[in-house]
């Protein structure tokens, strides 16, 4: 745990009119983590990823990244510094085939500009060579290569899964912040996703941040769990430590009325 | 890479094929002919401007008129005659900064079209902040702001009295060397990264943004590029009619390019091309049904603007029941061509 901290958020709180849907949430994320962020739905879970990305400004506090702020920043500066993240229901680009999508990332790494482009110059040319031949060997890693030249919306569901996380890995982050990646999986689609999160984190370096409601994701692969509920922390810690944790029951389940 | 090698050899076969055409063109067409063709032109680089903007980028906007407004004007002060401007600002005299230039044809028409795309960025700036309808009746807004500017600036534009005198250009090479300058142009910005960045924004924004495209300024970039062309294509509209006046470019003129845009699909540029030479020839051959008509006696008399009530229809039609155009996204490619070809000739050796 003494490794460099890649994200830290202090005392984060946005309102929305009159209602706090994150309340002084202070997250620490070291280098090569997996964090769980878990808690009941509207528990404020992806409006965090939404002010962490730059969608939303936080009323207070702060984000450091790499001891960078980054707070109120606009999300596709944000991605540049490496934040990549993928997104709850799939918002894939649905005139694009596969390589497409994932080639969208580069983008913003050409270091051409248009004219070069319209003009096919050797800049422009040689810089988009080496972009779809990284994006080929990314797609190869994820296990997508085969339906490269597919449109992204005809995949089945775990692999339309597989190609928002390409695509965000495709611009080179250092953090990456996953919304509900097993969503809608079938158990052996989830125990894959989770071989898969585990791949990825070391073949890229990775320090990932996740929204998961499938319990056994969460604990099968965090190391460290935040619990929100209604905005508000509840409890931070192990997978063990949140399982014991009162509250966290009671968020879950209620509160146990006598039955006697 | 093989494949590449022989599409860019058909291309450029095609292209002086083209060239042929328009040399045939020019020397043998009637005069009327010609000005329909010149008019098809035009209205094939309006149609894959706004195409651009609404097809590709996804951003429905309606300023069209008022960027051709920009660059015909622009255009037709700078190649009037010094003598033929003393003649026409009767009522107010002309800018003594405006009075003595004389451009050539084809810079005043690049120039048309810059002065449209500073227009567009000053316009685009703000407005694009705003998304589908609201973006709409923004720049519907701005574009008769424009038009409104035009018609009071009387030193400059001469007003609503227009101007007239404008040299006149006939020739297919100007109007179609454009046209096909604008087709290669934009053929390459859709097919390079930022086309495809173009249609990341149009397909979902929002993750587009996460994916690090800056929205604002492919958003404005397109804009630009629209509004370029289609100051462009107003100064040959100047030099094609020899006159101008505000009244030329009002809204109604934005859905006649619309028109255009959404018959040859949304987001396909062959789409724009076939439909701005169908919807050009379409309007002058439609012209009979505004004439007066005899059906076994009884005289109908003519109505004007009988041909928009045809064209509304066909564009109620295509809405309903065919509404990706006649082309969709789809673009005419070699391989398709070639594929057909050696089927044909496969079934032959069958037969």
């Amino acid at each position: 745990m003494s490794s460099e901290k890649i994200l830290i958020t202090k005392d984060l709180t946005i309102k929305f009119g009159g209602l706090t849907a994150v309340s002084g949430l202070n997250l620490d994320i070291s280098k090569g983590e997996i964090i769980g962020l878990i808690g009941p739905n509207g528990a404020g879970k992806t409006t965090c990823f939404n002010i962490i990305t730059g969608v939303y400004k936080p009323t207070s506090g702060n984000i450091l990244f790499h001891n960078q702020d980054i707070t109120g920043l606009r999300p596709d500066l944000i991605t540049k510094l490496g934040i990549a993240r993928t997104f709850q229901n799939i918002r894939l680009f649905n005139s694009m085939t596969v390589l497409e999508n994932v080639m969208i990332s580069k983008h913003v790494r050409l270091n051409a500009n248009l004219l070069e482009a319209v003009l096919h110059l050797p800049r422009y040319t040689n810089a988009h060579r080496q972009h779809l031949e990284e994006c080929m060997e990314l797609l190869e890693q994820v296990g997508l290569a085969d339906v490269a030249h597919e449109k992204g919306t005809s995949l089945p569901y775990g692999k339309q899964r597989r190609l928002e996380i390409a695509r965000a890995l495709a611009t080179q982050p250092t953090l990456l912040l996953l919304d509900e990646p097993a969503a809608g999986m079938n158990p052996q689609e989830t125990l894959e996703l989770m071989d898969f999160i585990k791949k990825i984190r070391e073949l890229y370096g990775l320090t990932i941040l996740l929204i998961e409601h499938h319990m056994e994701v969460v604990m099968g692969i965090c190391e460290r769990i935040t619990v929100l509920d209604y905005g508000i922390t509840i409890a931070q810690g192990t997978p063990a430590e949140v399982q014991a944790n009162q509250q966290v029951i009671k968020a879950y389940l209620g509160t146990v009325e006598d039955d006697a | 890479m093989e494949n590449k090698r022989q599409n860019t050899i058909l291309t450029i076969i095609a292209l002086l094929f083209c060239t042929l055409l328009i040399y045939l063109g020019d020397n043998n067409l009637s005069r009327f002919q010609l000005r329909i063709l010149n008019l098809s032109a035009i209205y094939v680089i309006l149609g894959l401007s706004m195409n651009l903007v609404i097809g590709f980028t996804g951003m429905f906007s309606l300023g069209h008129a008022g960027f051709m407004c920009v660059g015909a004007y622009t255009a037709a002060i700078l190649t009037m005659s010094p003598a033929a401007k003393e003649l026409i600002y009767y009522m107010v005299p002309i800018h003594p900064l405006l009075a003595n230039i004389q451009w050539g044809v084809i810079p005043a028409a690049l120039a048309g079209g810059i002065v449209a795309a500073i227009f567009g960025v000053l316009v685009g700036f703000p407005a694009l902040r705003l998304r589908d309808d609201y973006l709409a009746i923004a720049t519907l807004g701005f574009a008769e702001i424009i038009r409104i500017v035009v018609t009071n600036t009387t030193s400059i534009t001469n007003g609503s009295l227009g101007l007239k005198d404008i040299p006149s250009v006939k020739s297919l090479w100007v109007y179609w060397g454009f046209a096909i300058l604008t087709i290669l142009i934009l053929r390459a910005i859709i097919n390079s990264s930022w086309g495809y960045a173009f249609k990341a924004i149009r397909d979902n924004e929002i993750a587009a943004e996460a994916m690090g495209i800056n929205i604002l300024k492919h958003k404005l970039l397109s804009f630009t590029i629209g509004a370029f062309f289609a100051g462009l294509s107003g100064a040959l509209m100047a030099y094609l009619i020899t006159s101008i006046d505000p009244t030329m470019f009002r809204f109604t003129f934005t859905f006649q390019i619309l028109l255009i845009v959404v018959l040859g699909g949304m987001g396909s540029i062959t789409g724009s091309i076939v439909a701005g030479v169908l919807v050009t020839v379409a309007m002058e051959w439609l012209r009979f049904v505004e004439q007066d008509m005899n059906f076994f006696g009884f005289v109908i008399p003519g109505i004007s603007g009988m041909r928009m009530v045809i064209f509304s229809i066909l564009l109620l039609l295509v809405v309903l029941f065919y509404r990706q155009g006649l082309l969709g996204t789809k673009e005419f490619s070699w391989n398709f061509f070639l594929k057909l070809a050696s089927k044909r000739s496969k079934q032959k050796e069958v037969s």
